[in-house]
């Protein structure tokens, strides 16, 4: 509990993760119209899609804090020693990453939505898939920023491991606001997305603590 | 209850760096460790903290007895003093700061951003650290490092207090501390460049 | 590394680097004369000995490369999970080099039946690519093998580095067969089943099966594309054990 009311502190001190997320995500989605034209009916069609893609996108923008900080001025190896196991460490940062990070995010999406103008229908679905797959995106990030994590410059190492990662999350996540959109039933990827986030919560820590151990080593 | 340290032999990079080292601390009393740079201290201590495995040998008792400080203190520079203890005390399980603020000179500081300390006092804040761990075995690694005299005095008497109270300290450092313990070298416990180069799995690549 | 070694007690202990060195050597010339033979054969007998399929003409006779390409790019990673595995559980340094050596091939392999499958795709469905299940689950395999061979090259210590893509391996296994779950989920896709080793290819009773005719080389082409796996992997492993041998005989000079 202690750790995470510090990681919470500490990022919305920091200043950084959290606004620039979602400042990336409002980018991402501004540029879109840009590049696919303005017409309405072509935006409507791929909103949820790039709603999806721009939320995955900033998400990686800020795992590289997730542990490189606390790496570098040694917090790190002082928690590796504390009285607290490292997979609850690495399941508490995953979780304040995803509650500076995904949740905003889950929450700007809708009104990102008008913006693509996303059909009446598919809001409900978009910010509920979100809700629900985003939590597998910080989980399956710590892993990776902790596999990474001893490295100088690992920031674009970390998106080349990261992101094959995120495919069966993204494409879940994605199938249920899509089909949400285009007002098919969508329970059968909704189950799934959740499943993959359960499993991923419930598990990776496990990797992720293994390869923190490796690292500081 | 004595810290035991039997027959430890530890690898780094590939390379065996520390071997068959034994050493007791009875309570109360404190080990210093001497040796050149790149010796081992650090791997040593780093060994006995539970960061790093070793080949052989036990250490009794085991990691969670011991509170280690190296040369990062883990200060976040955000946080106030106070919180920046406050968060290690919780973490585990204590609750009172007050006399780690008092021992290392720290109260009048409490409420000050840790980023705007100057190096001696991070490297004090980082070392009340210790004593909120509450836990028995102090693992020091240069612990003066940036400290002025007063400062050095002040951590001395520190870790006096701690050994008055049945705790123990294994320190690397190269100032005399004027502490009650004995001194370790380390030199006679380098790891010899192996003989037979196809003696174990290590040496296999030779 | 001249002199005789005693005789192996256990099938583990050929995982010595030493014992390595000296049974790959050992090994290395059957194993490139086998894989010289086998692709002689197969592909000549393939391009050369066999009738053009009545609908995709000579095109056909891409399958030589791109099935057993396809099939060595995955069994590639799967021989980089067992390694990483054995390398976890039981500490052999030659596996962790193993795996780190097959990685490229495995990598290589995947672009080659990216690209065959590509060429001979457009005749056949009239598009280069396709957003099929089957390639795009290629497509991830590649991404994959890029991120396991990065890590690898960005880690200075090469022990740490072997721990790390292990882990990674493992974890990056169970994620790519969920990606091929999920692929299969997202599109219905263009790609005939795997057909080649189903029981009505040898017998070719209907036309979406390979038949017959087209098997028996394609087989031989298989298993030179395996040799051809294998002789490339014991060349890098022995490379990558050799280059281990320098970096520990240089640590031994600084310490003495």
């Amino acid at each position: 509990m202690a750790l995470l009311k510090r990681d919470l502190a500490l990022s919305v001190r920091a200043g950084g993760g959290f606004g620039l997320a979602l400042a990336f995500f409002l980018i991402v989605v501004t540029l879109t119209p840009f590049a696919v034209g303005p017409n309405s009916a072509t935006l409507a069609t791929i909103a949820a899609g790039i709603l999806w893609l721009g939320a995955l996108l900033s998400c990686l923008l800020s795992l590289d804090r997730i542990l490189a900080l606390d790496f570098e001025d040694g917090s790190l190896e002082l928690l590796a020693t504390a009285p607290i196991p490292l997979e609850g460490v690495a399941t508490l940062k995953a979780f304040a990453h995803w509650l500076t990070t995904g949740l905003p995010l889950t929450l700007a999406a809708p009104l990102l939505g008008v913006l693509l103008h996303l059909p009446a229908e598919g809001f409900f679905w978009l910010t509920l898939s979100l809700a629900i797959g985003t939590p597998a995106l910080s989980v399956i990030g710590t892993f990776g920023a902790a596999l990474t994590v001893g490295l100088k410059r690992g920031g674009l190492l970390l998106s080349l491991i990261v992101l094959p990662l995120y495919v069966p999350t993204l494409i879940f996540g994605a199938e249920v606001a899509r089909r949400g959109t285009q007002g098919m039933p969508a329970d059968t990827p909704l189950a799934l997305l959740a499943g993959i986030t359960l499993a991923t919560v419930a598990l990776l820590p496990f990797a992720s603590a293994a390869a923190i151990r490796i690292n500081l080593r | 209850m004595e810290m035991n340290v039997t027959d430890l032999a530890v690898t780094r990079g590939g390379m065996r760096v520390l071997e068959a080292v034994s050493f007791r601390v009875s309570a109360g009393r404190a080990v210093v460790l001497r040796g050149p740079n790149g010796i081992g201290k650090t791997t040593l201590l780093r060994t006995l903290a539970g960061l790093q495995l070793a080949d052989s040998g036990s250490v009794e008792p085991g990691p969670e007895a011991m509170a280690y400080a190296s040369h990062a203190d883990g200060i976040k520079a955000t946080l106030s003093v106070r919180e920046n203890l406050t968060f290690w005390a919780k973490l585990h399980g204590m609750l009172d700061i007050s006399n780690a603020l008092r021992d290392f000179n720290l109260e009048t500081l409490v409420e000050r951003p840790a980023g705007s300390l100057s190096a001696g006092q991070k490297r004090r804040l980082g070392l009340a650290r210790m004593a909120v761990t509450g836990r028995p075995i102090w693992l020091l690694d240069e612990p003066t490092v940036s400290l002025d005299t007063d400062s050095v005095a002040l951590f001395a008497s520190a870790v006096e207090r701690h050994l008055a109270q049945g705790g123990r300290a294994v320190i690397a450092t190269h100032i005399d501390l004027g502490l009650d313990g004995e001194v370790l070298q380390l030199g006679p416990f380098k790891a010899e460049a192996p003989e037979d180069p196809h003696e174990d799995f290590h040496e296999a690549f030779l | 590394m001249s002199e005789r070694l005693p005789k192996p007690t256990s099938l583990w202990e050929y995982a010595n680097p030493r014992r390595f060195m000296a049974l790959s050597g050992f090994l290395l010339p059957f194993v490139a004369v086998g894989t010289a033979v086998a692709l002689l054969i197969g592909l000549t007998w393939g391009f050369f000995f066999t009738p053009d399929d009545y609908r995709q003409g000579s095109t056909v006779k891409i399958i030589y490369i791109h099935v057993p390409s396809a099939m060595v790019a995955i069994n590639a990673w799967m021989m980089m999970l067992v390694a990483s595995l054995i390398w976890l559980i039981r500490r052999h340094h030659v596996s962790a080099l193993a795996a780190k050596a097959a990685a490229p091939v495995g990598a290589t392999m995947t672009l080659i039946a990216l690209a065959t499958g590509a060429i001979w795709g457009q005749p056949m469905w009239g598009t280069w690519w396709a957003w099929d299940p089957r390639l795009t689950s290629f497509l991830v395999l590649f991404l994959f093998y890029l991120g396991y061979m990065a890590l690898w090259a960005a880690i200075d210590n090469d022990d740490t580095a072997a721990e790390l893509t292990s882990v990674l391996c493992i974890v990056g296994s169970v994620f790519a067969v969920l990606s091929r779950y999920a692929l299969a989920f997202w599109n219905q896709g263009l790609h005939q089943g795997a057909s080649v080793l189903r029981a009505g290819a040898v017998t070719g009773d209907t036309e979406e099966r390979v038949s017959n005719i087209f098997a028996v080389p394609l087989f031989i082409s298989m298993a030179g594309f395996v040799g051809f796996f294998i002789l490339l992997l014991l060349v890098r492993t022995r490379t990558e054990v050799r280059a281990r041998r320098m970096k520990a005989l240089q640590a031994r000079e600084r310490m003495s």
